[in-house]
């Protein structure tokens, strides 16, 4: 079923079926954006959902990948992508370890405000730096390398061509007009991106899973539920909040370079603002705080919902600040909460049930 | 028990969901006239920009230009209409790739009024130019877009460098500024101005400084401006900032002259500074003062004031509803006679060069006198 | 980095600092009330403040019409005080709705605190759009043609008709001291230092100090949670509309973003001062104000927000507790 799920997400574009596809804007596209969002929200889970720290500055490192993205490959420099990744993601780790490292020992409320401080001073250094670009941001960021020959826009580009589907009421056709190559990158068609974002966000997934069966998810969920306990116990829980930090801010920094060598190869400092940093941890926290597919999921709304509802456009941000109060109340767990939440659920539901009325712990 | 009335909400969200589809699914556009005329193409114009977000006023003011022009053309048309389709993308270069890929692929626009900011058009420019459709941007004026060589790019209003070496000739030989202190916020459109206009006054420039947009107290650089001995202050930006600096400049003392560009030539940049503080303000645009029954026309389409860019986004949208007139709706000819257009529009006359930029320009010097912004008097500077 | 220009223009640089971290200040009494009692970031204390700065804005146009005009101080003085009594009533009643319809209802259901923060950032964006909004909400009641001169072109910037000009009092060194300078700073002060007796020395005062101390105690002891709560919101909610008014004075123009970056520069404060202390965030304000004056002027005022926040690191690093330390529910407030 899982493998039908997934088969299903990469197909997703192609398919367009009629009533979540996206009528304002490219359903590619708007895939491609929640798949960034899901991905960051996977990272900002660890931070937020397994370690327990609260967060309100992710968007510095979705930044702090992005721009060393555009400095390597286009500014300063002419390294090949697949080259500046990896150099995004260390440059990322760094940061949060630096950021951490004097940050984790305050109280957690404290690590809320440094943290959006953080956001605002990487925002405001690559706006006022020219080294950066500044205001004008860096253009020309090359895509990830194509498979298949290159003549853009014609029919012979790509190893081979998916055409899209049409649909008329509920009835699909082929479209033979529009079509993806497969696997091309370039300007018109966010596909590629998409699928290739896709499958970064599976292997994240995958790579999420192991740690968190580890002895370091562990030594995360003590630290969560009780430090001092868990230091009693002898966990070092700075070192193992220290490793969350810094795991979280590599998953946003490769977020952030694949952002950078997206569809459109520009980055400037308005697509980072600090309404970015609230929707992530909306995503994380509605998705379901704790549970990896919770994020998945959380990211995915809070990026498709607003693209999707586009004819309300004027109405978007009044509609998600209410939609937050609204989900935070009746469902606090978020939607697809972790097991862990469920079973604390359950059991003080089982409670209330035997005694006759509400416990409040 | 407990998941019955979580299902039950889930069961209501996903009711209203399907419902507020049905808002989705329609454009937030004027309605289209019924294919009643045998060849009538029923095309749309598309503008994209910010229509939300902090920059959502002048996404309006674009917008509001857009339907004034579409208004008079579809009252002669009444059986062929034009149709708007507006893509908010709140001024952020992220959101603007998948809108761009939505309008190429659709085949009824003919050409995009637009990109709104400078940032949104370097995002998108490329794949505009690969699908070929004609855009011409009201008010995106960074100097390096023209300069990628997007062919199907234009834009009707002047570019930084032309207004910023007449803002430095009028300093240098009308107000005979000696000591010029110059100001900008740090966006592409005022740090790009503000740097032409230093270049241009080269040792007259006594200092500078750099605020942020959405600063609203400037104590600081107000400090430095009057410490410095300035004569004059140029302001790169817009009329929000522009507006509070002026103000609190005058209220520390400043008496030289204020000068700024054509983001802050708009009459809320009076109100912001107040009437004596704004009186002797020369704001400079590259256009001619609209007529005066355009405020009326545009107030009675869009029920509110005209504003920065409304000018610019009127004389564009008139472009595009010639050349459907006169049948040249494809890609190519479209563009082919947009870049062959020449005429005078209420922004001032209109004939693109070969990057897209627009030719004229002379640029108008306006005035602020007796708490107004003199819309109908501007000196030209040579 | 100009070290010379501050030293030349230090009293007008810190005494215009003094001024804007005076109104940081005050909206963080707001804050840190609500800290030191609920241990929760009032994430939408800052659309109390911009609802307060409409309030004051809106009054001048009824009262006098959208023509403009300068005043002094003395002369605007009952009109101003007409608007602070109306920013003041807005402001607190905003804050009680706040509190009665994203807080309340969780704090009950004993939520943990980052959901009741996600609440709160809801709340502040329903708030700042709805304002930005109103022009459409006019239109739905069909009274957008009577009240256009408040609602019209609603995310646009919007200004106050009377400008207060400011009179010079006397010179300091190299700078004339303007009446609008003392009276902001006084002001905050001023309503500093009645809060801080009304807390220490009023039932309602012990009572807050003895919820934000130890909320399960003090139930026993028989003070009523629920009312406590709403007196904290509705005193924060009060010293915002008194900086909206300061706001207006000194700024005179209003947005419905206005509010959000202040909100955070004023959160800063509170914890520079020491989050739960009331005189921490006054404190807390006028450092960060400041500081902010001289490090424009020193580096330029585009990194004037960068040495807001390395200025909170650093303090944090070196006194975590704040400057002056946390202390609501301690004996000494």
């Amino acid at each position: 079923m899982m493998v039908g799920g997934i088969v299903l997400a990469y197909a997703l574009p192609i398919i367009r079926p009629p009533l979540i596809t996206t009528t304002g804007s490219d359903f590619g596209g708007v895939m491609l954006t929640c798949a960034s969002f899901s991905l960051v929200a996977v990272g900002l889970n660890i931070v937020v959902g397994y370690a327990g720290l609260l967060d309100l500055g992710y968007v510095g490192f979705y930044a702090v990948g992005a721009y060393p993205t555009g400095v390597l490959t286009s500014e300063h420099w002419h390294w090949p992508f697949l080259l500046a990744l990896p150099c995004a993601i260390a440059v990322t780790m760094v940061t949060g370890v630096i950021l951490g490292a004097p940050t984790l020992r305050v109280r957690g409320d404290y690590l809320a405000i440094v943290t959006l401080g953080f956001g605002e001073i990487i925002r405001i250094v690559t706006l006022n730096t020219g080294w950066l670009g500044a205001a004008q941001g860096i253009a020309d960021i090359p895509p990830p390398p194509s498979l298949g020959p290159n003549p853009i826009g014609t029919d012979q580009d790509g190893l081979f061509q998916i055409p899209h589907l049409a649909w008329s009421g509920l009835v699909p056709s082929i479209d033979n007009l529009h079509k993806t190559p497969f696997l091309v990158f370039d300007v018109l068609d966010a596909i590629p991106y998409y699928w290739l974002l896709l499958t970064v966000l599976l292997i994240v997934l995958f790579a999420d899973f192991l740690v968190k069966e580890s002895r370091v998810g562990r030594a995360w969920e003590a630290t969560r539920e009780d430090e001092d306990a868990a230091e009693l116990m002898g966990v070092p829980t700075f070192r193992y909040k220290l490793l969350a930090f810094a795991l979280g801010a590599a998953i946003g920094g490769l977020a952030g370079s694949m952002l950078a060598a997206g569809q459109a190869g520009y980055i400037n400092p308005l697509s980072f603002l600090i309404l970015l940093s609230m929707l992530f941890l909306a995503a994380v926290i509605i998705g379901g705080a704790g549970n990896r597919w919770g994020a998945v999921f959380g990211g995915f709304l809070v990026a498709y919902l607003p693209e999707r509802f586009r004819g309300l456009s004027d109405w978007r941000l009044l509609i998600f600040g209410v939609t937050l109060m609204v989900v935070v109340y009746f469902r606090p767990q978020g939607l697809l909460p972790p097991r862990r939440t469920r079973r604390a659920i359950q059991a003080r539901e089982e409670i209330e049930q035997l005694e006759g009325e509400a416990v409040d712990v | 028990m407990a998941l019955r009335p979580n299902l039950r909400i889930l069961a209501a969200l996903a009711a209203a969901g399907l419902a507020l589809t049905a808002c989705g699914s329609s454009n937030s556009s004027s309605p289209t006239a019924g294919g009643s005329g045998g060849s009538c193409g029923n095309f749309k114009i598309a503008y994209m920009g910010p229509l939300t977000g902090s920059a959502g006023a002048l996404g309006q003011n674009m917008v509001g230009g857009v339907k004034m022009a579409l208004d008079a053309y579809n009252k002669k048309n009444a059986d062929c209409q034009v149709t708007l389709k507006t893509y908010d993308s709140q001024g952020d270069p992220k959101q603007a790739p998948p809108l761009a890929t939505e309008i190429i692929q659709d085949p009824s626009i003919v050409a995009l009024i637009g990109p709104g900011f400078s940032g949104e058009s370097d995002a998108t420019g490329k794949t505009f130019f690969a699908a070929g459709l004609p855009s011409i941007s009201p008010s995106a004026t960074a100097v390096d877009i023209t300069q990628q060589g997007w062919t199907t790019w234009h834009r009707i209003i002047g570019n930084d460098s032309a207004q910023g070496a007449a803002d430095a000739t009028y300093l240098k030989n009308t107000a005979n500024a000696k000591k010029v202190f110059v100001i900008d916020d740090g966006s592409a459109y005022g740090k790009g101005l503000a740097t032409v206009v230093k270049d241009g006054l080269g040792s007259s420039v006594t200092g500078s400084d750099t605020v942020q947009t959405g600063q609203t107290d400037f104590s600081a650089t107000v400090t430095k401006v009057t410490s410095s001995g300035a004569d004059s202050v140029f302001y790169g930006g817009y009329y929000p900032e522009a507006g509070l600096l002026v103000k609190q400049l005058r209220q520390a003392g400043y008496k030289g002259l204020f000068m700024s560009g054509d983001g802050s030539e708009d009459p809320k940049f009076v109100s912001t500074a107040g009437a004596s503080a704004a009186n002797g303000a020369v704001l400079t645009a590259p256009a001619g003062p609209a007529p005066s029954s355009f405020n009326q026309t545009y107030k009675q389409v869009n029920g509110s004031d005209s504003g920065l860019y409304s000018t610019q986004s009127y004389d564009a949208t008139n472009i595009v509803l010639a050349a459907i007139d006169a049948g040249k709706t494809s890609h190519t000819d479209m563009n082919d006679f947009i870049n062959s257009y020449t005429a005078s529009g209420v922004s001032g006359p209109i004939a693109f060069d070969k990057f897209g930029d627009v030719q004229q320009t002379t640029i108008f010097a306006y005035k602020v006198k007796n708490g107004q912004l003199d819309t109908a008097n501007p000196s030209p500077i040579s | 980095m100009d070290f010379s220009f501050l030293f030349n223009n230090f009293i007008e640089l810190t005494i215009t600092g003094l001024a804007l971290g005076a109104i940081y200040g005050l909206v963080a009494l707001g804050y840190t009330m609500v800290y030191g009692v609920l241990q929760l970031i009032n994430f939408a204390h800052s659309e109390v403040f911009m609802f307060g700065t409409f309030a004051v804005a809106w009054v001048m146009v009824f009262i006098h019409g959208t023509g403009q005009v300068d005043q002094s101080l003395w002369t605007s003085i009952g009109l101003l005080g007409i608007c602070l009594v109306a920013a003041m009533g807005t402001s607190a009643l905003i804050a009680l709705l706040l509190e009665r319809v994203a807080y309340r209802p969780l704090i009950k259901k004993g939520a943990p605190k980052l959901i009741i923060l996600i609440s709160a950032i809801g709340a502040s964006f329903s708030l700042a759009e709805f304002m930005g909004l109103r022009d459409k909400v006019a239109a739905w009641f069909g009274l957008e043609d009577n009240l256009s001169d408040y609602v019209n072109q609603a995310r646009n910037t919007y200004s106050s008709p009377i400008t207060v000009d400011p009179h010079g009092l006397f010179t300091v060194v190299n700078y004339r001291v303007t009446d609008v300078d003392l009276f902001v700073i006084g002001a905050a002060v001023l309503m500093m230092a009645g809060l801080d007796t009304f807390v220490r020395r009023t039932r309602l005062g012990r009572g807050i100090r003895s919820v934000a101390q130890d909320p399960e105690s003090a139930a026993l002891m028989g003070v009523n949670s629920t009312a406590v709560i709403r007196a904290t919101f509705l005193i924060g909610g009060l010293m915002a509309g008194v900086a909206a008014t300061l706001y207006m004075i000194r700024i005179g123009t209003t947005r419905q973003d206005a509010g959000f970056l202040l909100g955070v520069k004023a959160f800063t404060a509170a914890v520079l001062g020491g989050i739960g202390n009331l005189r921490g965030a006054l404190l807390g304000g006028l450092v960060l104000g400041v500081a902010q004056n001289w490090g424009s002027a020193v580096f330029g005022s585009q990194w004037q927000d960068v040495v807001a926040f390395v200025l909170l690191v650093v303090i944090l690093l070196v006194r975590p507790t704040g400057i002056l330390g946390e202390s609501l529910g301690k004996a000494r407030a």
